[in-house]
Order: structure tokens, then C-alpha cells, then sequence
């Protein structure tokens, strides 16, 4: 266990030192940041500004979902983009071989790898969104650590379907793309799930569980969550997260090298 | 003359046999942009209450026509200029008696031709799903459309070019191009068409060249009112102007140009 924080820590430390010679970027990342965050507002706007309101959200409480989604863009963008879309790399040049030769998992080296800080100015958007709306809506102290418990949930499940969807590069070597579907499928949690039509409502909840991604947690925070969807949030993260561990021992069976 | 046709023939079969080489990976592309989909849903579900002037059917075939506009009009050039500058490959295509970015062209387009049939298999599957939404355009309609979509495309490509460019000054241009979509994302008619935007907010984004991008060729072919004289002078005027920024940055990229090998 130490061994492995040892090694995060070099990874982390070497990865930030890399990026940080593209500061042009990050000027440029903090700008579409903020873009996607007017962007955001705008279009959440265009619903409510006729009087609209998404069954049962007020404006707040709307904002508190789409903080959420911005949340989970910024983590994405911090962890996963940076690592997971580099199997798909480490498969086709073949230097995936190196990976499975090193004496720790190849699930945490791959998973862990690099950091990039370009999701920072994302994640502090989500948080300036959500607490905007806590205030607005006295969400408490309690009700922020209570809904902390499904955004938890909701960013292991996020994390083992990339990392599911990454490893099939093993057998399709091309497709950076996959994790672009996933992407723009994951674009829905932008909005309360009860906005969507039944049979979106049911896609996005039982096929692509969007729903406990953001509206979940949201509700969590707004202190009208129920016991059954945090649960149900918790089986599918630790399903998902066991499922990906199999999945992956399952793939590298057949990994054939492109270098030996 | 007949050179350059002997050679766009040429330059679009190869093409052509490149993109049905990796099918699967067209229709993840195909699906990658199903966000006007996701899109319709909530906007249908919103127009029930009938507060938004446009029924729901109305926005079912926006956002369709809107897929499909997405699926005519995605360019991907600066990503590949830029591994070309960056890695030198620049150099060997410099030597052909061939302006570069006729590759590009005519990968796009052949790449276009080989994923019209998954989307338009999309399009039939979408009114199995819900007929109701089925409607055939006007003939004038349809007829403006494709000119529209043509020249969207076209202008599309043009302006992710002139930013490819950069790539000569600055290692990673496509970050301009992640800007640029941001403003694309929200302006262009995709997440709302332009008639719901507030009145002074559409005013100055009809100015932009954004909504000729998307919600110009759209809105032709679902049959909402739009100011055609205004559509096509616009897609014009923003035309010639990112050409002539293009070229001018073309020019002087090449003076600073120093790839490997070259």
C-alpha cells in the first residue's frame, strides 16, 4: 500500500512537471472554462427563463445539478482523459508490454499514470455553482457530506466504464473514440433526469447510468435523497469497479504484443 | 484542367479506401455526436407545456436535421495539420506540385461519402422509432438545404484551417479549436434553436458566423422562417474573410516553418 502512494506521488509529481511547460495552455484551458461555464448557464437559461421549470427543480436546484456536472468534467478531464485515453496509445505502439512487466498492478499504472491540471479551473467552476445555490438554498454542512457519499459512488462508476471501455482497445487497438461516445452520452447528466422523456429516462438510469452520476448526488444534497438510490448508486459503483478489474485480467489474456 | 481532375480523382479514391477501412470506428464517430439527440429529448418533453412557440414535434425534427447537419459538417483538419507541423510531415508534402490541404479536403469529403449511409440509417431508424416526427421538406426547401449545408461545411473546414495555422507559432493549436467549439457548442442553434435565444442575444449572434454553421441549414430544410438574402451573405462575407486571413497566415508560416527535416 505505501509503496504504491510512493509511486503515485512520482507520478503525479513528473506529470505535473511536464505539463507545466505548456502554461500557453493553461491560459487557454482557464478560457474554455469559462466559456463552458457561461455556456452552461445560457442553455440551462433558454429553460427556465419562460417560467419553465424542470418537474420539481427550481432554478437552484437545477444549478446544483449542472455544479455537479462540472464537477465530474473537471475530475474527468484531471484524471481519466490523461490516462485512460493513453491505452488505447500504449496498445498500439505496443508499449503496453513495459507496462505489464513492472512490479505493480497494470490496472493502477494505467489508471494513475499521468495527472493533468487542465480540470482544475472546471472543478473550481462546479464548486463556485454549487455553493452559489447552497446559499441560495441553505443547504447545509450535513447535507454536503451526506450527498459527498453518492458523488463518490458516481466517480467510481464513471471511472471503471472509461477504464472498461479503454481496456476493449485490446482488441480493437483504434478507438480513441469509444470514450467519445461515452462522452457525449454522459452529456445528459447535464440536466435533472426527471427533464428527459420516459424512455431517455429509462436509458439514461438502467443502460448508461447517468442518472446516478449527477441527479443522484444532487438530490442527496438537497436533502430529498432516498436510501434506495444512494444504495443503488453504491452496488452499481463496486459492480462496475469489480467488473472492471475482471474485465481487464480478462483482456490481457488476449494481448498479444506488437513488439515481440 | 484535366490534371486536376485526374488528380482529385485520384487524391478522393485513395481517401475513400482509407476511411471504409476502419468502419467500425466511423460509427462510433457517427454516435459520438448524439448530443442534439440528447437534447431533443428534453426540448420535446419542455414543449409539452407549449410555453416555447415550437411543438414538440417541431423540435424532434430540428435536432434531428441538426444530427444530421453535425454529421455533414465535422472537420477534425487542425489535429492532423498539427501532427504534420510537429512532426516534420509537413516537409514531404511541401515538394508535391500540390497545395496541402487539398489532402485534407479530399479526406474530409470521402470521409463524408463513406459515412452518409450510417447516418442516414440513423435518420430511418429515428422515424421507425417515432413517425410521427416523419415529414418530407418543400422542394425549395431541400433545394436551399443542400447549397446551405455545402457552404457550412466548406466554412467550417475553412476557419478550423486558418486556426490550424497557429500550429506553426504554438505546438498545440487545437486548443484554440476547443475554444472555438465552446462558442460553436452554444451559439451555433445546437443546444437550442436561435428562436428561443432572447431577442437582443440573437441579434448579435446573427452576426456571428456560428449559426450559418448549424442552425442556417436547419432551420431550411425543418421549414422555419429565416432571412435567406441575410444566411447566404453572411456565410459569404465570414468566407472570405477567414480566407484571406488563411492565406496571409499560410505565408507567413511557412517563412517561420522549420519541421524535422526540412
Amino acid at each position: 500500500m505505501r509503496r504504491y502512494l510512493r509511486v503515485l506521488g512520482l507520478f503525479w509529481s513528473t506529470a505535473i512537471a511536464a505539463e507545466m511547460e505548456y502554461r500557453v495552455n493553461f491560459v487557454l484551458a482557464a478560457l474554455s472554462s469559462v466559456g463552458n461555464f457561461i455556456g452552461s448557464l445560457f442553455s440551462l437559461f433558454l429553460f427556465y427563463r419562460t417560467g419553465y421549470t424542470f418537474q420539481g427543480w427550481s432554478w437552484e436546484e437545477a444549478l446544483v445539478v449542472l455544479g455537479i456536472f462540472t464537477l465530474l468534467q473537471g475530475f474527468s478531464s484531471t484524471f481519466l482523459v490523461p490516462n485512460l485515453n493513453r491505452i488505447v496509445r500504449q496498445v498500439q505502439e505496443g508499449t503496453l508490454d513495459f507496462v505489464l512487466l513492472k512490479p505493480i498492478s497494470s490496472q493502477f499504472w494505467l489508471s494513475t499514470r499521468s495527472v493533468s491540471p487542465w480540470g482544475i479551473p472546471d472543478l473550481l467552476f462546479g464548486f463556485v455553482m454549487i455553493g452559489y445555490a447552497g446559499i441560495r438554498l441553505d443547504i447545509g454542512i450535513r447535507d454536503y457530506f451526506v450527498s459527498a457519499i453518492p458523488l463518490l459512488f458516481g466517480i467510481v462508476s464513471l471511472y471503471s466504464l472509461w477504464f472498461m471501455l479503454g481496456a476493449t482497445s485490446i482488441w480493437f487497438v483504434k478507438i480513441y473514440n469509444v470514450t467519445e461516445v461515452l462522452r457525449g452520452l454522459l452529456e445528459a447528466g447535464r440536466f435533472p433526469i426527471v427533464a428527459y422523456p420516459t424512455a431517455y429516462r429509462f436509458f439514461f438510469t438502467f443502460v448508461i447510468p447517468v442518472a446516478f452520476l449527477t441527479t443522484v448526488p444532487a438530490e442527496a444534497m438537497l436533502g430529498r435523497g432516498e436510501v434506495s438510490w444512494v444504495l443503488g448508486a453504491g452496488v452499481l459503483a463496486l459492480g462496475l469497479l469489480f467488473a472492471s478489474v475482471g474485465f481487464w485480467r480478462f483482456a490481457l489474456r488476449f494481448y498479444t504484443s506488437a513488439s515481440s | 484542367m484535366k490534371g486536376i481532375v485526374r488528380k482529385a480523382r485520384v487524391l478522393l479514391s485513395v481517401y475513400y479506401a482509407q476511411m471504409v477501412e476502419y468502419r467500425a470506428e466511423l460509427v462510433l464517430w457517427v454516435l459520438s455526436g448524439s448530443l442534439p439527440l440528447i437534447l431533443m429529448g428534453i426540448w420535446m418533453e419542455a414543449a409539452q407545456g407549449g410555453r416555447f412557440g415550437l411543438t414538440p414535434v417541431v423540435f424532434s425534427r430540428y435536432f434531428l436535421t441538426v444530427f444530421f447537419v453535425r454529421q455533414l459538417s465535422t472537420v477534425w483538419v487542425i489535429w492532423e495539420f498539427e501532427k504534420e507541423v510537429v512532426e516534420g510531415k509537413l516537409s514531404a508534402k511541401l515538394l508535391q506540385p500540390l497545395d496541402p490541404v487539398w489532402h485534407h479536403v479530399a479526406a474530409h469529403l470521402s470521409e463524408r461519402v463513406a459515412r452518409l449511409p450510417f447516418s442516414l440509417l440513423l435518420v430511418v431508424l429515428f422515424f421507425i422509432l417515432y413517425p410521427q416526427a416523419f415529414w418530407l421538406p418543400s422542394w425549395s426547401g431541400f433545394l436551399l438545404f443542400v447549397p446551405a449545408v455545402a457552404i457550412a461545411f466548406a466554412l467550417r473546414f475553412l476557419i478550423q484551417y486558418t486556426f490550424a495555422m497557429f500550429a506553426f507559432w504554438i505546438e498545440r493549436a487545437a486548443a484554440i479549436e476547443q475554444f472555438w467549439f465552446l462558442l460553436y457548442l452554444f451559439l451555433s442553434g445546437m443546444v437550442a434553436p436561435l428562436e428561443l435565444f432572447p431577442d437582443n442575444v440573437r441579434e448579435v449572434v446573427l452576426w456571428t458566423p456560428f449559426p450559418y454553421l448549424i442552425h442556417f441549414p436547419a432551420a431550411l430544410l425543418v421549414g422555419l422562417p429565416v432571412d435567406l438574402g441575410r444566411g447566404f451573405l453572411a456565410m459569404l462575407g465570414w468566407f472570405l474573410v477567414f480566407f484571406v486571413g488563411n492565406r496571409w497566415l499560410w505565408r507567413r508560416g511557412l517563412k517561420r516553418y522549420s519541421g524535422m527535416g526540412a
